[in-house]
């Protein structure tokens, strides 16, 4: 079900493939690719035990007690995709996008990170594959998330910074797409999140949906039963996509996608596109974004670099549209509060991203009765935010 | 040739230039950079030094075909406060000078923003013949298709070396105007060698349609155009000339000077 793929890639009025001519047969080429690995056993059983034997899956389904006595309400799980090799869900797609390269016979992997999170992932694949690999990352994030920038030279990639525009996430998709334009016959675009144009939503989520499927799975063995909401941060949404995608067809259960609010959304300095943000075109698909009344794309912030982009993939402005997924904003500060939360009560420090759903998860859990349960992906280790975190908390 | 407009005013530039044995030298410059007024100017520069069509850009925030000259552009006009009002406004002024064919070059979200129906009517008001939508693949186009055909304004679709046979004929029935065929792989900018696969594309192509073929991206030099004119019916040059803009912005009349003459140059080239 999940590795389906839409008429022209259209979610409801959302998606679709607003590229360069140049990158349209490319993205062609792509599709033709999914659909035959899609259903190839042989890549199929490369991929599966790529994921059990080199990233370390299934990851764990773990009940945070100690964190659920301090709320005082719902049962808390969290789904440690922090526990992946390269410390976060990022490797799921990577692994995937890579080995489809190598299929394809691609010379070259490129990529745009904003975290660095998927750019080391890419950057891990590549080594794995010995394919050449260079990375596109705004200046701005390479000086916050130095510490991946260092894991991605080791991993023998260029981690390319780009200065243009906003200097982040965004920019460094659209040095990305020129590198690609470029050399768009022997470069493979390993795209980071499940935004972008067709087929790039629906690959990642194809990749990402072994969370959801796996989380569904556990929580039925542990409670016996689904669970109340599914928690997740939402920058472009890859591992939203990925959770979700294991219980959209539970209706009883409350799919809940976390944006980053920054300041707050009400001063304009966030990156909450889908809570604040209106239909547009950025990077190849109808989706909410981030823009002004001339349909300029707006600057962003947050103290996540991996949630500092103004646009979100489709499938999930289509869930916000049927009213299938609701969407909230948490501040800097409330994640920042979530970090040492679950820092303190559980132990794991968690990346400033999955932070954010970990807030979320702090304010309703008390709201809630006791017999209720919550599952919180868990994205991403916060081990490549302690710079950012010496500066605010120390 | 007053009175036709649109596509009919393209078609009707193309018809004469052909049968004069010649080609169009398409000029593109971005609207606002540095201003408006500056724009006005330099587009009847163009023109009277031997433009045969005008593409006037609408900046973006993310223009991801463009490369670091027009990106740089579309900067400096955002920064100044260009919107697409103001340039729609800006040739709805220049039509009282010139009646030079213009097209916009932008990206799908500005136009959509403005909303599609409404620039299609408010384009053809001001005097806009065509729109080039450089992120709006054949595919995606028709609903910006229609109601620019209503008003008999022209979607102008792009080709690249990578288009497969079947997207080219999907290009050619959908054309209005010209084919802008998109010389090389890459983004706009000066390049110091001709695009080997520009030839290949135009051949096939022309193979396909009897559209107009203006080639672009990557055409810098008199010596360039005149190589490639012979295969197509006008050569776009777009980063060469707002480098020389760049290069004079505190000095108008300086920039104004050297866009002439320049212009002239690749004129005779490309004719």
């Amino acid at each position: 079900m999940t590795g389906q793929l839409t008429p022209n890639g259209r979610f409801g009025a959302f998606g679709g493939a607003f590229v360069p001519e140049t990158l349209k047969p490319a993205l062609e080429e792509l599709e033709a690719a999914f659909r035959q690995m899609a259903d190839d056993p042989a890549f199929q059983e490369e991929f599966q035990t790529l994921l059990a034997e080199y990233a370390g899956r299934p990851s764990r389904l773990y009940f945070a007690r100690r964190l659920t006595e301090h709320l005082g309400g719902a049962r808390v799980y969290l789904k440690r995709e922090d526990l992946n090799h390269t410390g976060s869900h990022k490797i799921n797609n990577t692994l995937g996008q890579v080995l489809m390269a190598k299929r394809m016979g691609k010379k070259r992997v490129i990529a745009e990170t904003g975290a660095g999170q998927h750019g080391v992932a890419t950057a891990t694949a590549c080594a794995l594959f010995g394919i050449p690999c260079e990375v596109y990352m705004g200046a701005e994030d390479v000086e916050r998330q130095a510490l991946n920038v260092l894991r991605m030279q080791l991993l023998g990639t260029k981690v390319i910074a780009v200065t243009s525009g906003t200097r982040t996430l965004k920019d460094a998709i659209n040095e990305a797409m020129r590198d690609w334009v470029a050399n768009v016959q022997d470069t493979f675009y390993c795209f980071g999140t499940a935004a972008g144009p067709h087929p790039y939503p629906s690959i990642v989520r194809y990749f990402q949906s072994v969370i959801g499927v796996e989380a569904r799975a556990q929580i039925i063995e542990k409670e016996g039963r689904l669970p109340d909401a599914v928690l997740a941060c939402v920058g472009g949404g890859s591992n939203a996509m990925g959770m979700f995608s294991g219980f959209l067809d539970d209706a009883s259960v409350r799919l809940i996608g976390v944006e980053a609010g920054g300041d707050g959304v009400e001063t304009g300095r966030h990156s909450a596109s889908l809570t604040a943000g209106i239909p547009g075109v950025l990077h190849g698909a109808v989706s909410y974004l981030l823009q002004d009344d001339d349909g300029q794309i707006m600057g962003t912030h947050s103290i996540a670099a991996g949630l500092d982009y103004p646009g979100v993939g489709p499938q999930l402005s289509y869930l916000k549209d049927s009213g299938r997924a609701e969407f909230v904003a948490i501040t800097d500060r409330e994640a920042l509060e979530g970090v040492r939360i679950l820092a303190l009560t559980e132990g794991i420090l968690p990346a400033l991203e999955s932070a954010h759903a970990i807030a979320q998860a702090a304010k309703m859990a008390p709201q809630m009765s006791p017999d209720s349960l919550l599952i919180v992906n868990l994205s991403g280790r916060g081990d490549k935010d302690v710079h950012t975190l010496a500066g605010e908390v120390g | 040739m007053e009175e036709l407009r649109g596509t009919e005013r393209l078609a009707a530039t193309f018809a004469t230039l052909k049968a004069e044995g010649k080609r169009a030298f398409i000029a593109y410059v971005t609207a606002g950079d540095p201003d408006m007024e500056t724009t006005k100017e330099l587009v009847l520069t163009l023109e009277k030094n031997g433009a045969s069509i005008i593409e006037l850009g609408v900046p973006f925030s993310d223009p991801v075909a463009d490369g670091p000259v027009i990106q740089e552009a579309a900067g400096r006009a955002l920064a100044g406060g260009t919107t697409l009002p103001k340039v729609l406004e800006t040739v709805r002024a220049l039509r009282q000078e010139t009646s030079i064919p213009i097209v916009l070059l932008t990206y799908y979200n500005p136009v959509l923003r403005f909303g599609l129906a409404r620039f299609a009517c408010e384009a053809a008001a001001s005097g806009v013949d065509g729109v080039i939508v450089a992120d709006l693949p054949a595919e995606e186009g028709g609903v910006l298709r229609e109601p620019l055909d209503e008003m008999g304004l022209a979607l102008i679709p792009l080709a690249a070396p990578t288009s497969t046979p079947e997207r080219i004929q999907l290009i050619a029935e959908k054309a209005r105007g010209f084919i802008y065929c998109v010389s090389l792989l890459g983004v706009t900018g000066m390049r110091a060698d001709l695009p080997p696969d520009a030839a290949a594309l135009l051949e096939r192509v022309r193979a396909m349609t009897d559209v107009p073929l203006a080639l672009g991206f990557g055409i810098s030099t008199a010596e360039h155009a005149a190589i490639v004119a012979p295969n197509c019916d006008g050569v776009i040059v777009g980063s060469a000339i707002v480098k020389l803009i760049a290069k004079n912005l505190d000095d108008r009349a300086q920039m104004l000077a050297e866009v002439g003459a320049f212009a002239r140059e690749m004129a005779a080239a490309v004719g």
